[in-house]
C-alpha cells in the first residue's frame, strides 16, 4: 500500500510538470504569443472568442503567477478553450472523440505484439540455436530499425494501394450507420489492420528479444531444473514454471514501452489518417491550432501517467516482494 | 559464431584502453561499423560522390531510375541521388549531435544521481523518471511547433526528450560501483567526490557509455526523420527526413514512384540496423550471461544434444 501511494504522488508531482511544460510553452513564442496565436487565424475568430482562448491559455498582462494560476483553474474545470480547425467545438470534445480510435488501436497492438513477442521469446528459448532463435532476432531488429511511417507508408502502398485489399484511410467505413452492428464493426476491424499491423511489427522485437534473455536465465535456475527432475510435461515447464517469472521484468518495461508505441502511433495514425490523438495533434500543430494542440499534449500525458500507475498496481499484483518492501 | 581466441575475456579491464577492441570485436559489430562508415563517408565526400545542388530541379518530375539520374527524380523534379547523398550529411550531424548532448547529460546526472545517496540522489531520479513517463514524440511535436525550426532546435530538443533513458542506465550502473574497493580508497584518500566520480569511475563504465551514446544516435535520427516527415522541420534543408516529407507531398507512392521513397526510408533503416549491430556485438563480447550461453550452447552442438528442452539432458542409451 505505501508503495502504490508513493507511486501516486510521483504521477502527481509528474502531472503537475507536465501542466507546467504546457503553460510555459506558449510564452516560447517570440514576440507576444498571444498576438501570434491569434494573429494566425484571427479571421475565424470574433473579438468574444478570443478573449476566450486567451482566458483559456492563461495569456493576459497579469503577473506570471496570477496567469497561472488562471490556467489551473480552467484546467480543473477541463475548460481548454475551442479549437480552431473544429471550431466552435470544445476542445474536450475533439479530444473525448480522438482518444477512443487511440486508446482501441493503440491497445489492441500493444496487447499483439506482448503476446506474440513474449511466445516467440519462449519458444526461442525453448530451442535455443534452433531456427526461430537463430533467424527471427537479427530479423526483427532489421524490421525494427525502419521508421514508423516508412513501415506504415509501405504496408500502406503494398496492402492498400497495389493489391487493394484493405482501406487506406479513416477508422471506419462512414457510409454505414454508426453503432453496435456487425457490418459497422467489421468495418472498423478492416480498417484497423494495416496501422496496428504496423505497430506490432514495430513492437514485437523489443518483447521477444527480451523474453528470451530473460528465459534464458530464468531457466538456469534450480526451481526449473527441479521441475525437469520430477518429469514434468515440457509444456508446463516452460510456461507455468519458466515463463511465469520470466514475464516479470516484461512488466516493468510495459510502462516505458507505452510511450514509444504511442510516439510510434502518432506517425502511423497520420500516415493512414486514423482519427486517433496523434492524427489530432499533427493537424492541430499544421492548422496551428494552439488551444487543441496545448489540449491533446496534456490529454497524452495525463494518459501515459494513468497508464503507468495501472502497471504498478499490476506488478505489486505479479510480484509479492513489491508489496512488503 | 566464431570469436578469434574462443576464450571469453574478463568484462573489467584497464580504463578505456581497449576501447576500439571491444567496440569491434565481434564480426556482428564489424559488419554494423561497416555499414554505419558507408554513410559517414557518403556524407563527408558529398560534393565528390553527387556533385551539384540537392534542391536544383533537374528534369522532368517522378522520372524512373536512369543512366542520367541513378536513382530518378522526385515529384519536385529534383536528383533522388544527390538528395540521399547530401541529406546523410544534415540527417548524420543531427542523430551524431543530439547523442553527444544526450549522453553528456546523461553522465552528468546519471553519475551524480548515483554517486550521492540522499536529496542529491531523491531529486536527480525524480527528474529523470519524469523524463521516462512524459511522452517524448508529442513533446517534440509540442516543441517544434513553438520553436523556430532549424538544425540547432531539433538537436536541443531531442536531448531534452531522449537523455533519461541512458541516465537511469548510468545511474544503476555508478551506484553498483560506487561499493567497490577502488572508489573506497578514493574516499579514504580524501578526494572530492567529483574527481572520484569523472576520474575513477567513469572510465570503468566506457562499455555502458559507448552502448548508451548508439542508442541516441539511433533515437536522434529515427525522432528527427519522424518530424521532418510530418513537416516539422525545416523543409528548406535537405535531409532524409525532408526527402521523405517532400516525396509524400508530391503524392509518389500514389503514382509508383517508389524511387522517391525507398532510398532516403533505406538509408535511415540501414543506419539504425548497423548501429544495433554494433550494440549487440559489443554486448556479446562484455556480458558475462551471453558468454557463457554462447559456450553452453557450442557444448550443446558439439555434443548433438537435442535442442528442445528447457534443461539440456543427456539421452538415455540402451
Amino acid at each position: 500500500m505505501r508503495y502504490i501511494l508513493r507511486r501516486l504522488g510521483f504521477y502527481l508531482a509528474a502531472l503537475v510538470v507536465a501542466i507546467t511544460i504546457n503553460f510555459f510553452l506558449p510564452r516560447l513564442l517570440p514576440g507576444d504569443p498571444a498576438a501570434v496565436i491569434l494573429g494566425t487565424s484571427a479571421a475565424k475568430l470574433t473579438p468574444e472568442n478570443l478573449r476566450a482562448v486567451r482566458e483559456a491559455l492563461g495569456l493576459s498582462d497579469a503577473p506570471l503567477i496570477q496567469q497561472y494560476g488562471l490556467y489551473l483553474a480552467h484546467l480543473l474545470r477541463g475548460d481548454f478553450g475551442l479549437s480552431y480547425t473544429y471550431f466552435p467545438t470544445p476542445v474536450t470534445k475533439v479530444i473525448a472523440n480522438g482518444f477512443v480510435w487511440t486508446l482501441l488501436l493503440g491497445s489492441v497492438s500493444l496487447l499483439l505484439s506482448f503476446a506474440l513477442g513474449n511466445l516467440i521469446g519462449i519458444y526461442g528459448s525453448w530451442r535455443r540455436g534452433g531456427l526461430v532463435d537463430t533467424v527471427f532476432p537479427p530479423l526483427l531488429i532489421f524490421i525494427g530499425s525502419f521508421p514508423a511511417f516508412f513501415l506504415a507508408l509501405g504496408l500502406l502502398y503494398a496492402f492498400g494501394v497495389k493489391l487493394d485489399w484493405l482501406p487506406i484511410s479513416h477508422a471506419y467505413n462512414n457510409r454505414l450507420p454508426s453503432g453496435f452492428n456487425l457490418p459497422f464493426l467489421l468495418s472498423v476491424l478492416e480498417h484497423m489492420v494495416l496501422p496496428a499491423t504496423t505497430s506490432v511489427l514495430l513492437g514485437i522485437g523489443g518483447w521477444a528479444l527480451g523474453m528470451r534473455n530473460v528465459m534464458v536465465s530464468v531457466l538456469a535456475d534450480d526451481y526449473v531444473t527441479m521441475a525437469e527432475a520430477k518429469g514434468l510435461k515440457q509444456i508446463r515447464v516452460m510456461f507455468v514454471y519458466a515463463a511465469r517469472n520470466a514475464l516479470l521484468p516484461g512488466v516493468t518495461g510495459f510502462g516505458i514501452a507505452l510511450g514509444a508505441i504511442l510516439s510510434g502511433q502518432v506517425l502511423i495514425e497520420t500516415v493512414f489518417s486514423y482519427p486517433g490523438l496523434g492524427f489530432l495533434l499533427i493537424n492541430a500543430v499544421n492548422g496551428r491550432d494552439y488551444p487543441l494542440m496545448q489540449g491533446l499534449f496534456m490529454m497524452i500525458t495525463i494518459g501515459i501517467l494513468a497508464a503507468n500507475f495501472l502497471v504498478d498496481i499490476l506488478y505489486t499484483w505479479l510480484d509479492p516482494r513489491v508489496r512488503t518492501g | 559464431m566464431s570469436d578469434s581466441d574462443g576464450r571469453p575475456r574478463p568484462a573489467l579491464k584497464l580504463p578505456g584502453a581497449n576501447a576500439l577492441g571491444t567496440l569491434l570485436g565481434s564480426p556482428k559489430a564489424q559488419l554494423g561499423f561497416a555499414i554505419v562508415m558507408v554513410f559517414v563517408l557518403a556524407a563527408v565526400f558529398a560534393a565528390a560522390l553527387a556533385p551539384g545542388d540537392p534542391k536544383k530541379y533537374v528534369g522532368r518530375p517522378n522520372q524512373p531510375p536512369s543512366a542520367q539520374f541513378l536513382l530518378g527524380t522526385n515529384p519536385q523534379g529534383k536528383d533522388v541521388f544527390r538528395q540521399l547523398v547530401w541529406g546523410s550529411r544534415l540527417s548524420l550531424l543531427i542523430g551524431f549531435g543530439s547523442a553527444v548532448l544526450m549522453t553528456l547529460i546523461a553522465v552528468v546526472v546519471g553519475m551524480v544521481a548515483g554517486f550521492y545517496r540522499g536529496v542529491v540522489d531523491d531529486a536527480l531520479n525524480f527528474v529523470m523518471n519524469l523524463f521516462l513517463v512524459i511522452p517524448g514524440l508529442p513533446l517534440l511535436v509540442l516543441l517544434s511547433a513553438y520553436l523556430k525550426p532549424g538544425t540547432a532546435t531539433i538537436i536541443f530538443a531531442l536531448a531534452i526528450t531522449g537523455w533519461a533513458f541512458n541516465g537511469r542506465i548510468i545511474r544503476a550502473q555508478t551506484m553498483s560501483l560506487r561499493e567497490k574497493d577502488f572508489v573506497a580508497a578514493a574516499v579514504v584518500s580524501g578526494e572530492p567526490g567529483l574527481s572520484i566520480i569523472f576520474v575513477h569511475i567513469l572510465p570503468n563504465m566506457v562499455n555502458i557509455i559507448v552502448g548508451g551514446f548508439i542508442g541516441a544516435v539511433t533515437y536522434g535520427i529515427m525522432a528527427s526523420t519522424g518530424l521532418a516527415f510530418l513537416g516539422l522541420a525545416n523543409t528548406a534543408d535537405v535531409t532524409w527526413g525532408t526527402n521523405l516529407f517532400w516525396a509524400q507531398n508530391g503524392g509518389a507512392l500514389m503514382i509508383g514512384a517508389w524511387w522517391a521513397f525507398m532510398p532516403s526510408g533505406l538509408a535511415v533503416a540501414l543506419v539504425a540496423f548497423g548501429l544495433a549491430l554494433i550494440n549487440y556485438g559489443m554486448d556479446e563480447i562484455t556480458n558475462p550471461r551471453l558468454i557463457a550461453e554462447r559456450n553452453i550452447l557450442r557444448v550443446l552442438w558439439k555434443a548433438r544434444l537435442p535442442l528442445m528442452r528447457a534443461t539440456p539432458v543427456v539421452p538415455h542409451e540402451h
